[in-house]
């Protein structure tokens, strides 16, 4: 792969008529098979996620328990598939709320200019001088720890992100001759930005939601794992590895699952944003 | 020496930069719940020392004199008081300042030694399998949790092998890198993805840029034109980002100094998170944001001192 072969004109979202590639339609099947494991994964278990049974407590995998016990008994692989629905609501809700507000901001800012724009762009400079899962611990540090927090929290920051990429795009756009021309014949304001600016600026940030929802379960199981995003005894994966860690020598199986969970959703979702990325001819 | 201009010029304009920051720090204790100044001096704090502390910082002012206040005792270094150290939150900070920086730079050393590596090895033969194993792990590193990527050192290297301690800081210089090596691992694998990825990208579309095969046409060899003409000429944007990977790197030593039990100030923040040690938490954000915008005019200036053509 030359550098060269990624330049090029951009294609608008929903014009491509290309081959998919590779990594797109691997990424995509590990995430809709997560998405499977989360809905009817439950389903197909005896287990509880959550009561307690110190009778079981701290059994290898086997036959019974597929992925062993934790210390309070509880059946891993069970956890481990409610965990699933929550580290993809995590991903999810993470991530729509910092789009939708990003893009809209963006658009606007980018259009109009003056001095919404200016302040957009001090509210960027100062945004990106915090470590960004520094500020989002010390926010949900003010809130309480937990996912409302955590959503509260990515969407009081991350909204800038995507607003960069939008403002970025729209304005080179704004001066391109199919805009003014639009224009010219009089469309409205409004509908220009929303049929002829958005689709065509949207694709780097259609490319990062996906960076983005790895970097959203990583962090949220982050907080998990510090005590300060889902609480036990629910099913977290973040949180069952906190529990695990006390014994990594004894039952290295509590903490191992989770996290090899993590690695995997995040893998199919960097996959995706790397073949999204190709497909859209965007920089990675 | 009028490229260096920016020099002076730079920190004016980093002043709207800080200030924002401090609005955001002093916005963030506005917002918590609870009265700050019973948290400050506890549940059995007289009536007396609250009006004093009160007063202190300015808090029986309308909000905006508050800020006057906060900002005023900022530039004194006075960051209020923590409850769960009963000391001021300055002395808390600075006695955790050394083995978060030292854990900050080993970390930085041994990404770039990663990437320089991983790099290189890749953009030598795009497209062969070496550049793809090393286009995966871009892809699937930045998806590993370093929380759990640290356990599982320590189950490794700690628990089993033995080869290090599972916790700790060190007293003597050659203790902390021991210490520090397993943490510093974690965080270095957690931001090399990143830099590779840039860096590798750089190295192949320089060497196929017309002075890479003006000089290949002079017959020099490969490893003349790779190592000396395109290499450094490679260097620049990955410097650039530097500033962005320390702010990540800041954000890595949370989590990493809280699994080894470093005594940073990131496991501090955890902690005073946990124990609703609110000026400790304000006090630490401030310091990391501040050390971000520190780096990044210190990458400005290596940048121009590297490259001739760039003005700032």
């Amino acid at each position: 792969m030359s550098a060269g072969s990624e330049a090029g004109p951009r294609p608008a979202l929903g014009s491509w008529r290309l081959r998919l590639p590779a990594t797109l339609l691997v990424g995509a099947a590990i995430v809709v098979t997560w998405l499977l494991i989360a809905a009817f994964g439950p389903a197909f278990v005896a287990h509880d996620p959550i009561a307690v049974d110190l009778a079981h407590a701290l059994l290898r995998p086997s036959a019974d328990h597929l992925l062993g016990t934790d210390s309070y008994g509880r059946d891993v692989l069970t956890r481990l598939m409610y965990g699933a629905r929550t580290d993809l609501q995590m991903a999810f809700f993470g991530v729509a709320g910092p789009f939708i507000i990003g893009t809209i901001v963006g658009l606007l800012a980018g259009n109009f200019g003056g001095i919404p724009d200016a302040v957009l762009m001090r509210i960027l400079d100062v945004t990106v001088s915090f470590p960004y899962f520094v500020l989002v611990i010390a926010i949900v540090a003010v809130l309480e720890p937990g996912l409302t927090s955590y959503y509260i929290s990515l969407t009081l920051v991350n909204w800038v992100s995507y607003a960069r990429l939008v403002r970025s795009e729209v304005i080179v756009l704004r001066q391109a001759d199919f805009v003014l021309a639009a224009r010219t014949i009089g469309i409205g304001e409004i509908r220009v930005m929303s049929h002829h600016l958005l689709p065509n600026a949207i694709s780097p940030s259609v490319v990062f939601v996906f960076t983005d929802a790895v970097l959203t379960i990583v962090l949220g199981s982050s907080l998990g794992f510090l005590g300060l995003g889902v609480q036990p005894p629910a099913a977290e994966w973040g949180v069952m590895i906190a529990e695990g860690q006390l014994y990594l020598a004894t039952a290295w199986w509590i903490a191992v699952f989770p996290g090899i969970a993590i690695s995997l959703l995040a893998l199919g979702f960097s996959l995706v944003a790397d073949g999204l990325a190709k497909l859209l001819h965007t920089a990675p | 020496m009028d490229r260096f201009a920016f020099v002076l010029r730079r920190p004016l304009q980093l002043v709207p930069v800080l200030f924002g920051i401090s609005l955001v720090t002093f916005v963030l204790v506005q917002l918590m719940p609870g009265d700050p100044v019973r948290i400050m001096l506890g549940p059995r704090a007289s009536a007396d020392a609250i009006a004093a502390v009160r007063a202190r910082y300015g808090l029986d002012q309308p909000v905006l004199l508050q800020y006057g206040y906060y900002l005023l005792n900022v530039l004194r270094a006075d960051f209020g008081r923590s409850l769960a150290y009963r000391a001021p939150v300055l002395d808390v900070i600075l006695a955790r300042l050394v083995p978060t920086i030292c854990l900050l730079a080993y970390g930085l050393v041994m990404s770039v030694a990663f990437t320089v590596a991983l790099a290189v090895a890749a953009a030598r033969r795009p497209g062969a399998w070496v550049d793809q194993m090393v286009r995966l792990f871009c892809v699937a590193g930045l998806g590993l949790p370093s929380f759990w990527l640290g356990l599982m050192l320590i189950m490794l290297f700690s628990l089993r092998l033995k080869l290090f301690p599972v916790s700790g800081f060190g007293e003597s210089p050659v203790d902390v890198l021991w210490h520090l090596f397993l943490p510093a691992l974690t965080i270095a694998i957690a931001v090399t993805p990143i830099l590779t990825r840039n860096l590798r990208a750089t190295l192949a579309a320089q060497s196929t840029a017309d002075y890479a095969v003006a000089g290949r046409s002079k017959g020099l060899s490969e490893n003349y034109v790779f190592f000396r003409h395109v290499f450094p000429n490679s260097l620049l944007p990955t410097i650039s980002l530097l500033g962005i990977v320390v702010s990540f790197l800041i954000g890595g030593t949370v989590v990493v100094e809280t699994v080894f039990n470093v005594p940073g100030m990131g496991q501090l923040m955890v902690r005073a998170v946990l124990l609703r040690d609110y000026f400790i938490v304000q006090g630490v954000t401030l310091f990391f944001a501040v050390g971000v915008v520190l780096t990044s005019f210190v990458v400005d200036i290596i940048t121009v001192a590297l490259d001739p053509r760039v003005k700032l």
